[in-house]
């Protein structure tokens, strides 16, 4: 997207895949330590992933997938080790991605279109027009909900909406600004699994349409199979990067998918992969 | 039409019970022959309300404005300090321990020096009413602002918001409700700051007034003004109570509608 030339990364060279394509998000031998604490949060985290990739992290509660998150959205600098966003050098907020997680975090004096505008009203290049630009801004806040199934409630409020619609909502707002990368931090894990299966379809088709980057942060093994390319899984605090899978299952892929052979299979190797590295990790 | 019943039994509640306590009371001191200059009874207390009726609503109207002029002083501040130690971490951890000594000195202890430095009057009420009124602001508005969640400052970090930009969409609407909770609490504390300065140190307001009226043996005169107190402070408490469903009824929503 940039200028600049990025060189493959050790993850990417050691891979052999993404040749030609320069990453979004670059993580070169990532230290973090927050302040005040002499142990790692997460440790040598190198990855690299590509522009339009859907990338999923998986891995026991506590393994510093939110700090992976903080990371590669410039909130929180790295200790050691470089985080490239579109070829610069993170330094402060990227300003590029929107982020949903697993509350819905919605304001509740705010109707569900306004919470879907908040962006704008932060973000350039739509600050600075907001106030000019807002009819326009509305109609296109409107279509994204309707997109995601909320014809009709942009004028209720939060919580007159059930648990999954908000987090719907959440998603809009997440989407608004047409970021360049949208970062999901267990998104679905306070649904129930019908409701969560209709949102990674939903999810599936933005993405698809879109073609926005995503990070998804997620216990959940089936939703990482079923949406990413790739799938990397974190060790227990310090959080390593023990493992790296790309699913080839092919798109666009069914919620029928996830009753194949292929998927189960998937499945499973990941599960086994996290197993080991809690029972190595177990305290004696 | 249970329910309906239920709430028109809820609303005539506090009523049924002021008047209950009225009758008691009334036949406690009728029954035991208690003197009006030890302990008067409401009829005498009704009397005396209607005697004075003029120069108890002088006195009134001049505590209720001292009042009000404290009150606002203690919500311009309470705000202001409030923001400032809920925004920032460096003037919580220096100015929070001070403002709770502040606070657990008796504020009748200040009176004495207002008056040397004011002299008897207004103007050591209407200090005393804001020192007594101030704290719940503060408290209450930096709490708001230091309970928001952290996610959703992440989310308009991540953007490139500034601080003010958080503050104004997100972190000063969310204490609204706090806020209005602390005006309730503030202005029945401004009331007894008032009160307690003019019984002390002045020549005018309810406070002078029942001072006034003790030392002249008229009892039921000072249980007028008790009433009188209660009164305005009872009404001003709804009016802001009013002003706090108007302003957040997002807060104190009732069951969720959702499908």
């Amino acid at each position: 997207m940039t200028a600049t030339t990025n060189p493959p990364s050790p993850a990417e060279a050691g891979e052999g895949r993404g040749e030609g394509a320069r990453a979004l998000v670059d993580f070169r031998n990532v230290f973090l330590a927050y302040e005040g604490h002499t142990e790692f949060a997460v440790e040598d985290i190198n990855l690299s992933i590509r522009p339009g990739e859907f990338v999923a992290i998986v891995g026991p509660s506590g393994c510093g997938k939110s700090t992976f998150m903080k990371l590669a959205t410039g909130l929180v600098p790295p200790t050691k080790g470089t985080v490239t966003v579109e070829g610069a050098r993170v330094t402060g907020p990227v300003k590029i991605v929107g982020m949903a997680f697993q509350a819905p975090t919605l304001l509740p004096w705010r109707s569900t279109l306004d919470n879907v505008l908040l962006p704008l009203e932060i973000v350039e290049p739509y600050r600075s027009t907001f106030k000019r630009d807002r009819a326009q801004f509305a109609v296109r806040a409107r279509a994204l909900l309707k997109t995601v199934g909320l014809d009709g409630y942009q004028d209720n409020f939060p919580w007159q909406l059930s648990g999954g619609m908000q987090q719907r909502a959440s998603i809009c707002r997440a989407l608004v600004h047409e970021p360049k990368m949208l970062l999901l931090d267990e998104p679905f894990g306070a649904l129930d699994a019908f409701t969560r299966e209709e949102l990674w379809c939903i999810l599936r088709d933005l993405w698809s349409a879109q073609r926005f980057t995503v990070i998804l942060v997620t216990h959940d093994l089936r939703e990482a199979v079923f949406l990413a390319d790739t799938v990397y899984v974190m060790s227990a605090r310090p959080g390593r990067i023990v493992a790296q899978r790309a699913i080839d299952l092919p798109r666009p892929r069914d919620l029928e998918v996830t009753y194949t052979d292929a998927f189960s299979q998937i499945v499973h190797d990941l599960r086994e992969r996290i197993g080991m590295i809690r029972k190595a990790q177990a305290p004696a | 039409m249970n329910s309906a019943k239920q709430q028109r039994m809820e609303k005539a509640a506090p009523w049924v019970l002021s008047v209950l306590l009225l009758v008691v009371w009334q036949a406690i001191c009728s029954l035991f022959n208690v003197s009006d200059f030890i302990f008067p009874g409401p009829i005498a207390i009704a009397k005396s309300l209607v005697e004075y009726a003029k120069p108890i609503a002088g006195h009134a109207w001049q505590t209720f404005w001292t009042t009000m002029i404290g009150f606002a002083i203690a919500v311009a501040v309470g705000l202001g300090l409030g923001v400032a130690v809920g925004t920032s971490r460096f003037v919580y951890r220096g100015l929070y321990p001070l403002l709770i000594a502040f606070n657990a000195i008796p504020k009748v202890a200040f009176v004495p020096i207002l008056v040397v430095w004011f002299g008897i009057g207004t103007i050591p009420a209407v200090l005393t009413a804001f020192l007594i009124s101030f704290f719940p602001i503060v408290v209450n508005v930096a709490t708001g602002l230091a309970t928001l969640e952290p996610e959703l400052e992440d989310v308009l970090r991540s953007l490139g918001a500034r601080k003010s930009d958080i503050l104004l969409k997100v972190g000063l609407p969310r204490s609204l409700p706090f806020f209005f909770a602390s005006l309730k609490v503030s202005i029945t504390l401004a009331f007894v700051g008032t009160v307690v300065s003019e019984t002390v140190a002045s020549n005018e307001g309810i406070g002078y007034l029942m001072m006034a009226a003790g030392s002249s043996m008229k009892m039921p005169l000072v249980f007028a003004g008790l009433f009188v107190i209660g009164v305005m402070a009872m009404a001003m408490y709804e009016a802001f109570a009013i002003l706090e469903r108007r302003m957040t009824g997002w807060a104190h929503r009732g069951g969720h509608a959702g499908g």
